[in-house]
């Protein structure tokens, strides 16, 4: 089987700091993995890099073995590379449904309509429903968002994303701001997620990391100092260096 | 917690989509018969001053058409009347120079001139953001006017374009002196307008739009570009604003340069903020309530009437932010929800 999406040779620096350097990865269809790091490692730089917002200084980017490097941020979207934020960006006027409804009509080519409202279409309804749903945001579907809790706009963010129909899924800190009653809802909306999807997500909170991931990645300092199974990386001497002081050492103990 | 049973809950999201759509078809229709109504009273109230009303509804047009890029998109300009002045001139010059008198015609012609207009501003206009926009906004409606002031044998120059003849409407109703059939021209085109940019602003499109002016990043992340839709928005803008010309064109028979100046745009974004962005409603308030405004102080105090209109306009920023029209709505509907009564 081959790579669904592949970086290589990934550099960044903004002026002299190097935030990314010399990134390597590959993942696979179904893939579960998840990046970690201490505070400014350069994750959300990495996610940045590889959607097109940020450009490299060099390497290559390749999904299903196009080179996308050349491609803007919207064109790898329409190729199935989709991103969650750290920090929820969503319209705040807007309800869920708008949202998803917004989504899954970009991904049919019918964003640029002029005429009909979505809300009124049983086709692109049924699906809008259908996500909400299991995500468990029904009964919010028309509720502005400013008017949900946190939890529920992460959740959104994360439904947003799967309306889009991604084949690799980068997940920025999904659980970030939640408070911890509501932490389950999202584990279990990760646990849920397609087989086949391709999923990297960043994260620290190490529980969450060994029981979601197959595969861990550790950056620090912008290099991947650690690429391997969850059950190796607190053994890891470079990774134990590397959290020395930070928080996320506590964790790391475990 | 909603387990929506497979069964009942399709029936019942199926009548709440039917429920929304009638509600979407009301108040277009409600929306409809104020313009009407209002329409009629001025007809009945001013029958002396049809001119004023044929202008106001001109201006309107190119009010909307500024909520379209500024209330809906987010977008700052100064130049607005770049594209209402193009439409004007176009549809003038299509009569003067090729003789063809036609209202619809000459109208068609302001629309698609508009359009080109708010093309070609759209793609200078959103090569920048924010402040440098702005300024390139204002820089785009000078040219607009120094050109049109340049091309003085097609133009007229600062004397105006003249010698615009005007066909009967339909072949059936010819433009009398009094203004009668260019006040119901306008009021015509101005639903029609309107109705349009009803199914716009809630189209997918619309929808789209409205993110961009929240956040572009966002919707890039989507898979959407803002830039294109952006553009889209401004051609769209234009043909209104074309539209505007083109019936202030055809209903005082001269186009004069000030209808590309950066005064008249700004007059439209100020027009714009004291009705409220971002709704049509909103774009019509604000403009109905300057210029009457501006006729009625103006004829009572012709020295002061820019400080009254400054005093209203910082009143309206300070304790209305929303616009007059936003207000009253945001009012509007706490009582009803205070009443206990649900919203549709
Ligand atoms: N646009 C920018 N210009 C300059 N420096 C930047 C820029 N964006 C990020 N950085 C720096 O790059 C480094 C990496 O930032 P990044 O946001 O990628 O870290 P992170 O690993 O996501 O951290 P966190 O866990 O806090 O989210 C930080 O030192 C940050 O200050
Ligand atoms: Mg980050």
């Amino acid at each position: 089987m081959s790579a669904v999406f592949e970086v290589i040779n990934l550099k960044k620096a903004f002026g002299g700091l190097v935030v990314t350097n010399d990134v390597s990865l590959s993942m696979m269809a179904g893939d579960r993995v998840a990046l970690i790091g201490p505070n400014g490692a350069g994750k959300t730089t990495f996610v940045n890099l590889v959607t097109g917002a940020l450009k490299p200084s060099s390497g290559e980017v390749r999904l299903r073995n196009e080179p996308v490097t050349r491609i803007g941020p919207t064109g790898r979207v329409q190729r199935g590379l989709v991103r969650s934020f750290q920090v929820t960006r969503l319209f705040q006027d807007m309800t869920p449904a708008e949202h998803v409804g917004l989504a899954v009509l970009q991904r049919t080519g019918k964003s640029a309509q002029l005429h009909g409202n979505f809300l009124t279409r049983p086709a692109v309804m049924e699906e809008v429903d259908d996500l909400l749903e299991r995500l468990g945001l029904y009964a919010l579907s028309h509720r502005k968002v400013r008017e949900i809790a946190y939890g529920q706009q992460r959740l959104l963010e994360l439904a947003v994303a799967l309306a889009l129909k991604p084949s690799v899924l980068l997940l920025d800190e999904p659980a970030a701001g939640v408070p911890q009653s509501d932490t389950g809802r999202i584990e279990e909306a990760l646990a849920n997620l397609p087989a086949d999807l391709a999923v990297l997500m960043i994260e620290h909170d190490m529980d969450l990391v060994f029981r979601f991931a197959k595969r861990v990645i550790v950056l620090a300092a912008g290099t991947i100092i650690f690429d391997g199974l969850p059950a190796d990386v607190t053994k890891d001497a470079r990774v134990r260096e590397a959290y020395l002081g930070s928080y996320a050492n506590a964790g790391l103990k475990a | 917690m909603t387990e929506k049973t497979n069964s009942t809950s399709t029936a019942s999201a199926e009548t709440s989509r039917t429920r929304l759509r009638a509600g979407f078809i009301r108040r277009d229709l409600y929306g409809v018969a104020a313009i009407v109504i209002v329409a009629a009273a001025g007809y009945v109230l001013f029958p002396d001053n049809l001119a004023l009303l044929t202008r106001i509804i001109a201006i309107a047009l190119l009010v909307l058409s500024l909520d379209l890029v500024t209330g809906y998109c987010g977008v700052a300009t100064l130049g607005q009347a770049a594209l209402f002045g193009s439409g004007a001139y176009a549809a003038g010059i299509l009569s003067a120079h090729y003789g063809i008198n036609d209202p619809l015609l000459m109208t068609l012609g302001g629309v698609f001139a508009g359009a080109v207009a708010g093309l070609v501003c759209g793609i200078v206009m959103l090569r920048a953001h924010g402040l440098p926009q702005l300024v390139l906004s204002i820089a785009l409606v000078y040219l607009f006017h120094e050109f049109a002031n340049k091309a003085s044998s097609w133009t007229g120059g600062s004397d105006g374009l003249s010698g615009i003849v005007l066909d009967p409407l339909f072949g059936l109703y010819e433009f009398d002196l009094f203004g009668h059939t260019a006040y119901f021209f306008g009021v015509v085109l101005l639903l029609i307008v309107f109705a349009l940019l009803r199914i716009v602003v809630r189209s997918p499109f619309g929808m789209l739009c409205r993110g961009i002016k929240e956040d572009p990043v966002r919707i890039r992340a989507l898979g959407a570009s803002p830039h294109k839709a952006l553009i889209k928005i401004y051609i769209i803008s234009g043909a209104v604003a074309g539209t505007g010309g083109a019936l202030s064109a055809i209903s005082t028979q001269v186009v004069a340069l000030d209808a590309l100046s950066f005064t008249q745009s700004a007059e439209a974004l100020v027009m714009l903020v004291l009705g409220g962005t971002g709704s049509l409603f909103g774009a019509l308030v604000g403009t109905v309530i300057f210029m009457l405004f501006e006729d009625f102080v103006s004829a009572a105090n012709p020295f002061h009437w820019l400080t009254m209109v400054g005093a209203l306009l910082i009143a309206v920023v300070l304790f209305a932010p929303k616009g007059i029209f936003g207000t009253v709505q945001d009012l509007l509907s706490a009582r009803r929800n205070r009443t206990g009564e649900t919203r549709p």
